[in-house]
């Protein structure tokens, strides 16, 4: 018979199943202003366990970890998306809305197909001790394959790097749990140089906005691979 | 030697900040230095790496085989530098100005990557490639560029995302056997060998070739590079196929030699010739058929980095320095075909090869110099590429590799048909006429094929280079200097040797 999960366990556990949850929730949303909360409320999340993790394993240096990831994940990113989207909060861009290439539901159904197809792989890996738990690593897994498919079923590119920006909140997922210990100046250093990717992603929407007057990247498709 | 390396990893970013703040001209003038300089400065370092690792402030390193990509990366851009200079002499101030600090940082995160100490900082140097050179082939603002560019740091940033995935469970691996302060070093990570656990560094080294291999340009994951070396600007496509595509193999060189150690070689080894066979199989094929003169070359770089995902998988120490070699040529070979290819699309004024006719005599010193960067693409000897893919095939039969030797071999030749056939059709190819015969006696316009251009070449500055590259495929092909030699045999046993416990 398993013992019941420590408070540590129990609150990573939970934390990464709202986290996958959230993921669906951004797949679903047909509005990029909703996505981006969406993303924001995940972002935090992160932040959270980030402040557990080091609570419950005294890692002091992952308190400076979740105030970086908050300044960046919760404020400074979603503040450059938002300016990205122009216009009043209430009317949105063009190209978004509808740029689902299969059906909500159809994409929410196979989506799930991908998650459990995560979950159960690296749930069944064995990758587990008392400071990583396998169930954590497996939403993260789960997310991961989400995000993915986040990407893919939407033919915008806001969506688009929202779900890279998930995807990158998975990994970071999977490294608080598997790799709680790394340091400081590395955890740093992946910070920053999502802040890079980030500048350059919202350059190139920018791009895209002021060429075709839409998010929608329907019209890129005159190469082929 | 710390000095030489934190130079190494400044020059060309000072030389970046410089060019944005000059006239064009000057910029031009930087690049070249700074090109220049950071291959003396990596010819400075080989003796050292040649005998030892190096290892500064815990975060640089440098062995024999960073020794290896250092030499590629550095002579490409000296002399994609030097091209550059002509290709854009007529552009405007402003574009060039951001095309040089783009190009200078590109290259010197290209040349950081090798001296990093640690797998994290590696993924770091590797993802900055990236999101600078996506701006760089969105530069041109064309349509084809901005979809390219986004296709481009969408699919290789998810690939890094994965990269990410797999350097977190090397920590996890590497943090079992030692400690949770465990830096990802790479040294202590290879010294762990087979006390590290199985199922995260299986797992590290999958993910790795498929993160990492985004960015190397294998199949199945290779989607975004014919696009992006298709419509960047010439300079950066030679740099992305040269370069960049050699310093993602090197991250998954890293993790082999770790995952080597921890599990013996056959794993690694079987999922690289997958990953190699399907490159080359889908590349040699596509090869046939493109109308695009970039986006042959572009293929035919998916073709070579398949070869050398073939000739890690074969394992043998004569197959190992094969690929370092090839690493090496193919960089020199891959920089001067772009280059030419190059000279091509801004004569002709398109990148359309069946536009592209009577090259012997339009271009007198280009044409030629483009079939002979072929031909070394294609492993004819005297040049470099032959020497190594010889040593990679007779590596391979050595080793009891029987079948993938005789399909890498047959692959080869396949792709060798498909290059000679376009090229041979661009240079030798009748010259468009001024009206088609049989034509009406007054067409309408439109209908009338554009002139030839007339004969010379648009810039020396466009054939030095491609000069200088074959000139360093003959030497890699004839007679490789001992010192280079000794590199790639010190290079080959740490790939090797320590790769198998």
């Amino acid at each position: 018979m398993h013992a019941a999960p420590g408070i540590y366990q129990g609150a990573a556990n939970v934390i990464a199943a709202l986290m996958l949850l959230l993921e669906f929730g951004m797949l679903r949303q047909a509005l990029v202003r909703d996505q981006v909360r969406l993303y924001v409320a995940q972002s935090a999340l992160i932040s959270v366990l980030a402040v557990v993790i080091a609570a419950d394993r005294n890692l002091p240096d992952l308190y400076a970890v979740a105030a970086l990831s908050a300044a960046l994940k919760v404020f400074a990113v979603p503040y450059v998306l938002r300016r990205l989207l122009g216009g009043p909060a209430s009317e949105e861009p063009p190209g978004v809305a509808g740029s689902h290439t299969l059906s909500p539901a159809t994409a929410v159904l196979v989506c799930i197909g991908l998650a459990a197809f995560g979950f159960f792989c690296f749930g069944s890996l064995g990758i587990h001790s008392p400071q990583a738990p396998a169930l954590a690593l497996a939403f993260a897994a789960a997310m991961v394959f989400v995000s993915f498919g986040l990407m893919i079923v939407r033919r915008d590119v806001a969506s688009q790097a929202i779900g890279f920006f998930s995807l990158e909140n998975a990994v970071s997922l999977a490294a608080l749990v598997l790799a709680a210990g790394l340091p400081l100046l590395l955890e740093t250093a992946f910070l920053f140089d999502l802040l890079l990717a980030v500048v350059v992603f919202g350059m190139l929407i920018r791009a895209q906005h002021a060429r075709a007057e839409s998010l929608s990247t329907a019209d890129l498709s005159r190469l082929r691979g | 030697m710390i000095g030489v390396i934190l130079a190494i990893l400044i020059v060309p970013l000072a030389a970046g900040i410089a060019s944005f703040l000059v006239p064009a001209r000057v910029a031009a003038g930087i690049t070249i230095a700074s090109g220049i300089a950071a291959f003396g400065l990596v010819l400075a370092l080989i003796p050292s790496v040649a005998h030892g690792t190096l290892n500064y402030l815990g975060y640089l390193r440098a062995d024999a085989v960073s020794g290896v990509f250092l030499l590629a990366t550095g002579f490409l851009y000296a002399v994609v530098a030097g091209y550059a200079a002509g290709y854009l002499k007529d552009r405007t101030d402003r574009y060039s100005r951001r095309f040089y600090l783009g190009f200078n940082v590109f290259a010197g995160a290209m040349l950081a990557a090798p001296l990093m100490g640690s797998l994290a900082l590696l993924w770091i140097a590797i993802e900055v490639t990236t999101v600078v050179s996506a701006l760089l082939v969105a530069i041109e603002n064309t349509d084809g560029a901005a979809e390219a560019s986004w296709k481009y740091v969408l699919i290789a940033s998810a690939g890094l995302g994965l990269g990410l995935l797999a350097t977190i469970f090397a920590y996890y691996a590497g943090a079992q056997v030692l400690g949770p302060h465990f830096s990802l070093a790479i040294d202590p990570l290879i010294r762990a060998g087979s006390r590290l656990p199985k199922t995260p560094v299986e797992l590290a080294f999958l993910l790795a070739v498929l993160g990492y291999g985004t960015k190397t340009g294998l199949v199945p994951v290779h989607t975004w590079l014919p696009d992006a070396h298709s419509e960047a600007p010439t300079p950066v496509s030679a740099l992305l196929s040269g370069a960049l595509l050699a310093t993602s193999f090197y991250a998954i060189l890293r993790f082999y030699q770790f995952t080597a150690a921890a599990l013996g070689s056959g794993f690694p080894r079987d999922t690289l010739l997958a990953f190699g066979i399907a490159s080359l199989l889908l590349a040699s094929l596509y090869v046939f058929g493109q109308r695009d003169a970039k986006r042959l070359l572009a293929y035919s770089s998916v073709e070579h980095m398949g070869i050398l995902a073939i000739g890690v998988s074969f394992g043998a120490p004569l197959a190992l320095a094969g690929v370092l070699l090839h690493v090496m040529a193919h960089a020199a070979a891959k920089g001067s075909a772009f280059m030419g290819a190059g000279v091509f699309t801004v004569k002709y004024r398109t990148k359309q090869m069946h536009a592209m006719r009577d090259g012997v005599r339009l271009l007198p010193w280009s044409g030629p110099l483009f079939l002979l960067a072929i031909f070394a693409l294609s492993a004819f000897p005297p040049f470099g590429i032959f020497r190594s893919e010889f040593q990679i095939v007779a590596g391979g039969l050595g080793s009891g590799h029987y079948a993938a030797a005789a399909v890498l071999v047959v692959l080869v030749t396949v792709a060798f048909f498909g290059l000679a056939a376009s090229a041979t059709g661009m240079l030798l190819g009748p010259a468009p006429a001024a009206s088609p015969p049989g034509a009406p006696a007054e067409p309408p316009p439109a209908a009338l094929p554009p002139a030839p251009p007339p004969p010379g070449e648009p810039s020396v500055w466009m054939v030095v280079p491609v000069l200088a590259g074959l000139a360093v495929l003959v030497l890699l092909g004839v007679h490789p200097p001992a010192e280079l030699t000794n590199l790639i045999t010190q290079a080959a046993a740490q790939l090797g040797l320590r790769g198998t416990p």
